[in-house]
């Protein structure tokens, strides 16, 4: 028990998927504009990066390695999570409604987001058990909408400073995003 | 390799498998509809709409949450076709504008440096935007940085410009303004709004019943832009040339400058506009939204209705008018002197009106030559009702009928006729025609008394007095009309009520007979109520009486056999009950306003309600609910906008009316009021405060 602890504290801050391991910069800046969008963004990921690090995980282990077709990995794994989201929209779709709508749009987005990709590889290399990999993918994605949600009320805040003209928007998102990466050094060697 | 190969074809086949299997277990009805509106869309999934992508947009479509116009890529075809699809009226796919409501004004450049703030959205959250004026534009130009198509820039005065031919009317500036100032809005809508307590408006414009953006139009004045002053005028008062000579101009006496000076003379600077374009020999062109099929009835072609017809073809339906007179205008025509308002310049007015392709009829009179039941039949989808009150009040007192004795709208609208069919104007001759006597006397103190003593005048009857019960202070009559009639020799007995009509053997009216009066404590209306004096009666020697003492509209078309009409409810004083805020009657495809609805009133309240229910009508029309206004500023004031003091504001002369002298007046109906000269409405049009247009420190600028 204690080691799923350590491995969900190292993903959610020490291995921050967005701050340390600089993955899923695209979201990152693209959603985090307002909190609401990034509240949105945060759970979609979480959800379907969940689901991902399952099916990849099965995937890989009673498939390709198997078959010793290893070198397959990434190709496989996008088409199996491409399916999965075109899959779970259409379930969320019919049965929960609700979810369905809160997601939304968010979910067709993240589809093949590198955030998920690599949270899934991850898992893979660093040959986790199942329940590791169940672990490691939770707390990526929680890492992730921490990160995010964070991030964005830092840039809500930001539009009411004073900004000189060529930094403005996305540049001084990316000079703060570094800055909070930094911020994030600090974790390291805490486990 | 085979086996990678074969491996992948594995996979993505059983994906493919169970993705379609899961696609028949989790199958989700949708409206068939979204995917042939989704059909008539771009399909480039720009998102220029807002929404994620073409399939969203279509899905927001059917569920009524975006207007079919929504697609910016496929324009007006495509929006016409998507509405086609959803059944709804072609009308609405209508394209849509930025519009922005602040039109900025003179700024102190602080703004620029305010805490260093850049976004309006920032200055929003932080202050409110609150400098001098919560509700106006901040200026920082957020909408500008939204816009994708290059349609926005910020304007030399700090306030942002629509391109007209770049914007695409997709909304993004408005979701990026947080003081909702930018909106987007399709011609009809901008035709259609009504003031709202939260806008920007100047206290002139809050007043207005026809609700015309006063400020708006003195600055295109101000600016030599005259042409668009009409255009902004006509927004909200197709009847501007009939206005700018007859209105009482009730925003005069809440202008600001008022509150340390004289008031700007608007209803000159109007008149002015107006004049200008008459007398330019060409008429600005007037839009109309595409049609939509739908055809109105509208019964009385008076202000009301003229008023609510325009409005209703511009937005793109059907109207056609019916007049009991043989020519339109109404009271306008029929009550107004042809000294006050040239029937000329009237005609012309109405001609721009009925040219937009309004169907007329006159000399058809609604209860006697057509009914409710005939309209009905013909396919009319509404009925406007406005046929004003042409009933007068009788006098009430003994001897009324004998001969000589008048009523002051028949008199009037008998002068009116005689004059526009051609016969020489000032003439005995009509005086003779109508056997008028030599003096007469004219009872009560409103517009109409008035209009009838300088009438009687103008068609050379020796003397004229006004008989009026109350003194000059509580005359309802415009200020100006009395000072006119005042100058031209119209004797007043004041604080005289009559009691008797005296005749002579023949049956021809010798004497008026009144008791004098006193005034006593105010009445309801405020104004003190006179009290007779006991044995005070006193002969008036008059051969005519005129009896102008108020009128109702002529219900007589009630008496139609119909079982409808007959659930169309009437108040007391025989005008017909509405809903105040939406002027539909008790039968709900029936509209109403003007006098025949408020009773006798002035005729900018006549057409601001004919565009009220012009609004009302267009939503009858289209299916939806026929609800109020939001937030609607219908006779309030919005409370920070009305000052008491107002510092800084040097007194400058307000500009005089200039007035045929009194002895080329008396012996024709040529126009008494004249138009102000170019550079004095220049001037007067300078003395304007822009109120609601400056918004920051205006001690700074120079007023």
């Amino acid at each position: 028990m204690g080691d799923y602890f350590v491995l969900a504290i190292s993903c959610i801050f020490v291995n921050n998927i967005l701050l340390a391991q600089f993955l899923g910069n695209c979201p990152f800046l693209g959603t985090s504009k307002k909190m609401e969008t990034a509240t949105g963004m945060a759970m979609a990921v979480i959800f379907v990066l969940v689901l991902a690090g399952i099916i990849t995980w099965i995937t890989d282990t009673y498939l390709l390695k198997p078959l010793n077709i290893e070198f397959l990995r990434t190709l496989s794994f996008i088409l199996v999570i491409a399916s999965l989201v075109q899959f779970v929209e259409m379930f969320l779709k019919k049965s929960i409604p609700a979810l369905y709508a809160g997601l939304g749009i968010f979910l067709p987005l993240i589809t093949t987001n590198c955030a998920v990709m690599g949270v899934c590889l991850i898992n893979i290399n660093e040959e986790y058990t199942f329940m590791q990999s169940l672990v490691s993918s939770f707390s990526y994605a929680v890492g992730f909408g921490l990160a995010l949600i964070l991030f964005a009320g830092i840039r809500e805040r930001i539009i009411i400073a004073r900004v000189p003209k060529p930094l403005q928007d996305t540049s001084i998102g990316l000079v703060t995003a570094g800055m909070i990466a930094i911020c994030f050094f600090a974790f390291k060697g805490m486990v | 390799m085979t086996e990678a190969i074969l491996f992948m074809l594995g996979i993505g086949g059983v994906c493919g498998i169970l993705l379609s299997f899961a696609s028949k277990i989790f199958y989700v009805y949708e409206d068939p509809r979204v995917s042939l509106v989704e059909s008539n869309m771009a399909g480039a999934n720009c998102g220029g709409c807002g929404y994620a992508g073409c399939s969203a947009a279509a899905q927001a479509v059917v569920k009524g949450e975006a207007l079919p116009s929504i697609c910016i890529v496929s324009g007006a075809e495509g929006a016409a076709k998507v509405a086609a699809v959803m059944g709804m009226d072609p009308g609405t796919a209508e394209s849509r504008q930025a519009y922005n409501m602040c039109d900025g004004g003179v700024r102190a450049a602080n703004k620029y440096h305010y805490l260093g703030v850049t976004s309006c959205g920032a200055i929003s959250l932080v202050f409110g935007g609150q400098r001098d004026c919560h509700v106006g534009c901040l200026g920082l130009g957020d909408c500008v940085k939204s816009c994708n198509f290059g349609a926005l820039t910020m304007g030399k005065q700090g306030f942002p410009v629509v391109d007209e031919n770049k914007c695409v009317g997709c909304g993004a500036c408005n979701k990026a303004c947080p003081k909702d100032i930018i909106e987007v809005k399709s011609m009809s809508d901008k035709l259609l709004k009504f003031n709202q307590i939260n806008d920007p408006l100047a206290p002139c414009s809050q007043t207005c019943p026809a609700e015309i953006d006063i400020p708006q139009y003195i600055s295109h004045i101000k600016n030599g832009d005259y042409l668009p002053a009409v255009q902004t005028i006509r927004m909200r008062n197709p009847l501007l040339l009939s206005c700018g000579r007859v209105c009482p101009h009730p925003c005069e006496s809440d202008c600001r400058r008022g509150i340390a000076d004289e008031p700007v003379s608007i209803n000159q600077l109007k008149r002015f506009a107006a004049d200008y374009e008459m007398n330019s020999g060409s008429r600005v062109p007037i839009k109309c939204a595409p049609d939509t099929g739908k055809k109105v009835a509208i019964i009385g072609g008076g202000p009301a209705g003229l008023s609510c017809a325009y409005f209703l073809r511009r937005v793109g339906h059907h109207p056609a008018v019916f007049e009991a007179m043989p020519e339109l205008g109404g009271m306008l025509r029929y009550g107004i002197p042809e000294y006050r308002l040239p029937k000329k310049v009237l005609d012309w007015e109405i001609e721009g009106i009925t040219k937009l392709g309004i169907e007329t009829h006159t000399n058809v009179k609604f209860g006697t030559d057509f009914g409710l039941g005939s309209l009905v039949a013909a396919g009319y989808d509404a009925v406007f009702i406005g046929i004003g009150a042409w009933k007068d009040h009788a006098l009430g007192v003994p001897g009324e009928e004998i001969k000589g004795c008048l009523n002051g709208i028949k008199f009037l609208s008998t002068v009116s006729a005689l004059v526009s069919s051609g016969i020489s104007k000032g003439d005995t001759s009509i005086r003779e025609k109508m056997k008028l006597g030599k003096r007469a006397a004219v009872v009560g103190g409103g517009n109409t008394a008035v209009d009838c003593a300088r009438t009687m005048l103008r068609l050379g009857l020796e003397k004229v007095y006004m008989v009026y019960r109350r003194t000059r202070k509580e005359m309802p009559a415009n200020e100006v009309e009395i000072v006119a009639s005042e100058h031209e020799g119209i004797e007043f007995v004041f604080l005289a009520a009559p009691s008797r009509v005296v005749g002579n053997e023949n049956g021809e009216v010798t004497h008026l007979e009144y008791l004098r009066m006193e005034l006593g404590e105010p009445d309801a209306s405020g104004r003190r109520r006179p009290v007779p004096v006991k044995g005070s009666e006193t002969l008036l020697a008059v051969d005519t009486i005129v009896t102008a003492i108020g009128q109702a509209p002529d219900a007589s078309f009630k008496e139609e056999t119909s079982r409808r009409i007959s659930e169309l409810t009437l108040t007391r004083w025989s005008t017909i009950d509405n809903n105040a805020a939406t002027l539909q009657s008790s039968i709900p495809y029936i509209f109403t306003a003007g006098d025949a609805a408020t009773g006798p009133a002035l005729v900018v309240d006549a057409i601001g309600g004919g565009r009220r229910a012009a609004r009302s009508i267009d939503l009858f029309l289209k299916g939806e609910k026929v609800e109020p206004v939001k937030d609607s500023l219908q006779k309030k004031r919005i409370p920070e906008s009305v000052f008491k003091t107002i510092s800084g504001v040097q007194p400058i002369k307000r500009a005089e009316m200039p007035e045929l002298p009194v002895n080329r007046r008396l012996d024709s109906f040529v126009e008494v009021d004249l138009v102000l000269p170019e550079v004095e409405a220049l001037a007067e049009a300078n003395r304007c405060l822009r109120c609601c247009r400056i918004c920051y420190n205006p001690d700074k600028t120079s007023v």
